[in-house]
């Protein structure tokens, strides 16, 4: 079986967000990149099958310009066999979608996160799907190869379902469905020499163009409650913020 | 010239995220709002869309799509945006309609936008505010194709009662058989719960309720509130509550006009996914917790002694 990660390249989720020249750019200063974690749930599954399944092979693949191969070096030290980096900004979601379907046919499985951290679009596996013809499903918590079929748990508001498809399929990951992996010594050794290609992006028209970024307001100052006058918490839900 | 509203129905009622996408396609003025539902609906209750806006509301109530399957949806949504001539399709994002839009706006080129927060700016061609890096930031973007489709996030727009109940209109079409390539075996909800992703206001726990077991004072202020109940990641990695009511970064997102933090230190994951409530209240023994920097109040306190207290004063306030 081959399975395709698709990975995102993203701030951590710690970071302060901030933009520079006029609301254009993100400010990367102080900024630390990791995997998605989202698409580390995917790729710890996809290592995970691997183990399980002799004669499988993963592949990760990456939207990204050059300072993203530290992340991706890190996804073949967790496990993957070797990885695809297309050469370009990640701008937009049917841009990135287009290039991973490029990339994605001959693939019984292709794994990814169920949205990136950064734009949060949440629908690269579907467009990837579309693009291919194949089932797309998301956000998974349980995934399941039992012959040609692949049996999903997915979430739902207040709740989940359970699905079945058959391979070749797109699955948009979430946890529980794996736990996280951490890269060991001999993992990080041998990710230097794994093959990593670069390839140029395919033609793609730009359906959106983001203008410009914009922070939220700040926060007013909090008001704080004695514990020995709950009530009075009640009273200003009502009078003051208005949301009882 | 017609906007398309993909409406979706959870329990037999019209979800308000849908209400709130009609609203949104009526306020674009771009012409007639056609509200579209699919699968076994009470007519009574699709003929309610009109109040808040739809001139038509078509309905295809075929039981097949009684369990949804997004590819079927994304056919039936194309093909109706090609008869009803709509240029646009609105819908509110959630687990079907978010997947179903993306599929759309590929069968029909269309510019696609999901967690879009705010009516678009047409000064300077059609651009939209969508939220990003989990809340933390904004951004403007500007659909380029003729034909756009936009998931909305809650509180996108304000469903108002601005009408008449409006007449349903059968459509027939015919489902391709292929399109049926995922199949569902079993769906399993809570049922009469307040869904998280709606919810007016929220009441969530931390680790600091210590376990599954004194979630009842938790529940107690949730009905009381007629609220609905989250939770912090470790409190559901632990299996104290189902993963469906993990709120932050890497669970759900929440838009309520009232969220109560009980008993949770306030990482900033958990932060990204409570940061579009209107007022946050948080409660927590431990006067440094960084929750309190992101509250509009707060109370120092033992969470076993402040909840009935306030659970109380709620019921005596009714
Ligand atoms: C990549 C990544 C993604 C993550 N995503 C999420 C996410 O989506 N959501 C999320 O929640 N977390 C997420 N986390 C975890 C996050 O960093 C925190 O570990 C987590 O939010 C802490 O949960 P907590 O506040 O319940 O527990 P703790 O941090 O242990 O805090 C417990 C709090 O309870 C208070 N307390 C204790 N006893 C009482 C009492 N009797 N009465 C009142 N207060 C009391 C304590 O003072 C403390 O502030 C993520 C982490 C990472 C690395």
């Amino acid at each position: 079986m081959k399975i395709l990660v698709c990975i995102s390249h993203v701030p951590d989720t710690t970071s302060k967000i901030n933009f520079t020249e006029n609301g254009t750019k993100f400010d990367t200063t102080g900024v630390q990149f990791i995997i998605g974690p989202y698409d580390d749930y995917a790729l710890a599954r996809a290592i995970e099958l691997k183990e399980a399944n002799a004669g499988t092979l993963v592949t990760v693949i990456n939207i990204g310009l050059a300072e993203t191969e530290s992340t991706i070096r890190k996804a073949l030290a967790i496990g993957a066999d070797d990885a695809i980096r297309v050469n370009a900004d990640p701008t937009d979601s049917f841009f990135v979608a287009s290039q991973i379907a490029e990339h994605a046919k001959g693939f019984d499985l292709i794994l990814m996160g169920r949205e990136s951290i950064d734009y949060n679009g949440g629908v690269v596996h579907a467009m990837v799907g579309e693009l291919l013809g194949i089932p797309s499903l998301s956000p998974v918590m349980k995934l399941e190869i039992d012959g040609s079929k692949v049996k999903m748990e997915r979430e739902i508001e207040g709740g989940h379902e359970n699905v079945e498809a058959n391979l070749p399929l797109v699955a948009g990951c979430q946890e529980p469905i794996a736990e996280w992996k951490i890269p060991n010594m001999r993992g990080i050794m041998s990710a230097r020499t794994k093959p990593l290609k670069v390839v140029e992006p395919k033609a793609v028209d730009k359906t959106v163009v983001v203008q410009k970024f914009e922070l939220p307001p700040a926060k007013g100052a909090i008001r704080m409650i004695s514990a020995d006058n709950v009530a009075e918490l009640v009273t200003l839900l009502k009078t003051e913020a208005k949301v009882l | 010239m017609s906007v398309l509203v993909f409406v979706e129905v959870g329990e037999g009622k019209i979800r308000k995220t849908s209400l709130e996408a009609i609203a949104y396609a009526n306020a674009l003025k771009a012409g007639d709002v056609v509200a579209v539902a699919l699968g076994s609906i009470e007519a009574a209750e699709l003929s309610s869309v009109g109040k808040y806006g739809a001139t038509k509301v078509l309905h295809v109530a075929d039981a097949r799509l009684d369990k949804p399957v997004i590819q079927v949806y994304a056919s039936v949504l194309t093909k109706a945006m090609q008869d009803e001539n709509a240029d646009i399709l609105v819908l509110a994002n959630s687990s079907l309609g978010t997947p179903v839009a993306a599929k759309v706006a590929i069968k029909t080129n269309a510019s696609f936008v999901s967690n879009v927060v705010d009516l678009p700016n047409a000064a300077n061609g059609f651009v939209v505010k969508r939220s990003i890096y989990t809340g933390k930031a904004f951004s403007f973007v500007e659909l380029k194709n003729q034909k756009k489709v936009l998931a909305l996030k809650k509180n996108a727009a304000e469903a108002k009662e601005i009408g008449n109940t409006i007449a349903v209109t059968p459509y027939a079409i015919a489902l391709n058989d292929a399109d049926f390539n995922t199949t569902t075996t079993a769906i399993e909800k809570a049922t009469g719960d307040i869904l998280l992703p709606e919810a007016e206001i929220v009441v969530s726990g931390g680790r600091g309720l210590k376990g599954p077991e004194h979630w009842g004072i938790l529940e107690d202020l949730a009905k009381a509130l007629h609220a609905g109940t989250g939770c912090s990641k470790p409190v559901s990695d632990l299996g104290w509550r189902p993963h469906h009511e993990h709120v932050g970064q890497t669970g759900v997102k929440v838009a309520p006009q009232l969220y109560i933090a009980v008993g949770i230190s306030g990482a900033i994951q958990h932060l990204a996914g409570v940061n579009s409530s209107k007022v946050i209240v948080v409660i927590n023994k431990d006067a440094d917790a960084p929750f309190f920097k992101a509250a509009d109040y707060g109370i120092v306190g033992d969470a076993f002694d402040i909840l009935p207290k306030l659970t109380a004063a709620v019921k005596a306030s009714h």
